[in-house]
């Protein structure tokens, strides 16, 4: 599908709102300064045409990084918070990074770039780097792969291919629980920006109450986070000092229970929930309420966007999806048709579609992924286990928890009670694994099914 | 064993296994105060489901997220009866 040239993000701010402003925990930024400076200490020529890599470990110096480097940087590749430093030297090989732009928490990490530039909150005079050459490539990374991420590439007119018109008309206030530099993240990025509105970036570690608090004062309009953030909202007391007029959920599977609670919590605010990807990009809003989405958008074009379901999992096509990926050996990003296979299984009950989980069994635990082999592998280091299954457990705080089934090997003489047994796995589980990734329960099964292939058949 | 105590037991062996600290307990303090952050308060929710056979945050006709603690232990007693 041909994609629109979009003007650089430069540009956008042009004619900017004076009481556009980017707000985090500690600091606050007038983007209209931005036309007349510089938050990249004067060196942004410096960056011109290179392949660039954000690793600042703000949210907000990576916001204003982007915003002077769209059109300037050949690539721009941003980094998340929580990349695992051990990956850093493949993600700057795959994407033939030669420049990163740091901020003091991070300026040690790149010994062996050519070019490493600070970007600070303090906006100083500079002058403007007229943009030349193609439009700047977007790598971002992917979530929930073992080893090194995957990196995606967009361009600017597919990102903000979802994002409606807006005019500067009225003051907005967005806000997000979650990080701009993941997908979800950026797309509010992106509509701020686009919209001349203010942003209000969280911050990692800060007390919910502290947040809510923040985004009070600054007079939050619309806010976005998953279903797990929104649950953590609502059993905070402090959700009453919000009213944003716009509410809005992506990232996991949007449950009855949540819309309807915040349907309660926020009576005179719309409730919208999104489905997008790294890879396929924003898909669809769902404004009626209801979980799932309705049938109907599997006929024709949406929007621009075409959807399908093949084996149950749900396919995109759209001027949103990405190009490829950097490197060939992540496979292809596209099937033959242009469309993305996004790996969430969807089931059709009556006139509604519903999310049921993700191929491969990926569990998603209040936004962190589970690898269900990852924890078979240790429960299986016990000597009296033959095999098992670690499945999903619906969570009504987390959207899914962990749980395990075990098969036991035959019982010998000196065989422990089970109870015992069972305290051994979750310590063995315990000492090995994060949290989130522990079963909350082991039960002990006489056999799991095994398909054709002779893998463990997973269900849904 | 009463319905809160089996709640305040669970409590407490979840931060136990999640190496946290509880909160002296009182009807009026917010649950994320209690030192369960939300994923000990979604295994607490799990572990009393498959003790007591209810959870009242997922099944019911009006299901409000529990604030204070006080909340939480009645979305039991109520589901209870």
């Amino acid at each position: 599908m041909a994609r629109a040239e979009a003007q650089p993000l430069r540009h956008h701010i042009e004619n900017t709102p004076a009481d556009q402003f980017f707000f985090d925990r500690a600091t606050t930024v007038r983007i209209d300064d931005l036309n007349r400076g510089t938050s990249l200490s004067g060196r942004l020529a410096e960056l011109a045409g290179r392949s660039v890599l954000i690793a600042t470990a703000s949210q907000l110096t990576s916001g204003l990084a982007l915003i002077e480097l769209d059109g300037v940087a050949r690539r721009i590749t941003i980094l998340p918070p929580d990349v695992d430093p051990a990956h850093l030297g493949a993600l700057i090989a795959n994407a033939e990074v030669d420049a990163a732009v740091v901020d003091s928490d991070t300026s040690a990490l790149f010994p062996n770039l050519p070019l490493v530039v600070t970007c600070a909150p303090q906006i100083v005079p500079g002058k403007r780097v007229p943009a030349a050459g193609p439009a700047t490539e977007w790598v971002l990374l992917t979530s929930g792969t073992t080893g090194v991420p995957k990196m995606v590439i967009h361009s600017l007119a597919g990102l903000v291919a979802a994002i409606p018109p807006q005019k500067f008309s009225e003051t907005l206030v967005w806000a997000t629980f979650y990080d701009i530099r993941r997908y979800g993240g950026l797309q509010i990025f992106l509509r701020a920006v686009l919209g001349g509105a203010s942003l209000i970036l969280s911050s990692a570690g800060e007390p919910i109450a502290d947040h809510l608090g923040r985004l009070a004062r600054h007079g939050v309009t619309h806010l976005s986070g998953t279903p797990s953030h929104w649950r953590r909202a609502l059993m905070s007391p402090d959700i009453g000092k919000i009213a944003p007029r716009y509410v809005r959920l992506s990232g996991e599977i949007a449950d009855q229970p949540v819309l309807d609670s915040l349907r309660a919590a926020f009576p005179n605010s719309s409730v919208g929930h999104a489905y997008a990807s790294t890879e396929a990009g924003v898909a669809f809003a769902v404004n009626d309420g209801l979980a799932g989405f309705p049938a109907a958008y599997f006929d024709g074009v949406r929007d621009g966007v075409e959807m399908k379901v093949i084996d149950g999992s749900l396919h995109i096509r759209s001027p949103g999806t990405a190009s490829r990926y950097v490197t060939a050996q992540s496979g292809p990003l596209l099937d033959t048709d242009r469309f993305v296979d996004t790996g969430d299984m969807v089931e059709q009950r009556g006139d509604r579609y519903f999310f049921v989980g993700r191929k491969g069994g990926i569990i998603n635990i209040g936004g962190l992924k589970v690898h269900p082999e990852e924890v078979e592998a240790v429960i299986n280091r016990h000597p009296l286990v033959r095999m098992s299954l670690v499945r999903s457990r619906q969570s009504p705080i987390t959207g899914a928890i962990v749980v395990a089934e075990v098969v036991l090997k035959p019982k010998g003489e000196d065989t422990p009670q089970e109870t015992q047994v069972k305290d051994d796995i979750l310590k063995l589980c315990r000492d090995a694994l994060p949290r989130h990734k522990v079963p909350v329960s082991v039960s002990f099964v006489p056999a799991l099914a095994v398909a054709a292939t002779g893998k463990l058949a997973r269900r849904g | 064993m009463s319905l809160r105590l089996t709640i305040i037991d669970q409590m407490a062996q979840v931060a136990l296994e999640h190496g946290k600290t509880l909160a002296p307990l009182n009807d009026d303090l917010p649950l994320l105060d209690s030192g369960l952050d939300s994923l000990g308060i979604a295994v607490l929710v799990a572990r009393l489901e498959d003790r007591l056979g209810v959870d009242p945050f997922t099944t019911g006709e009006d299901v409000q997220f529990p604030v204070t603690i006080g909340d939480f232990v009645r979305a039991y007693e109520n589901g209870a009866r």
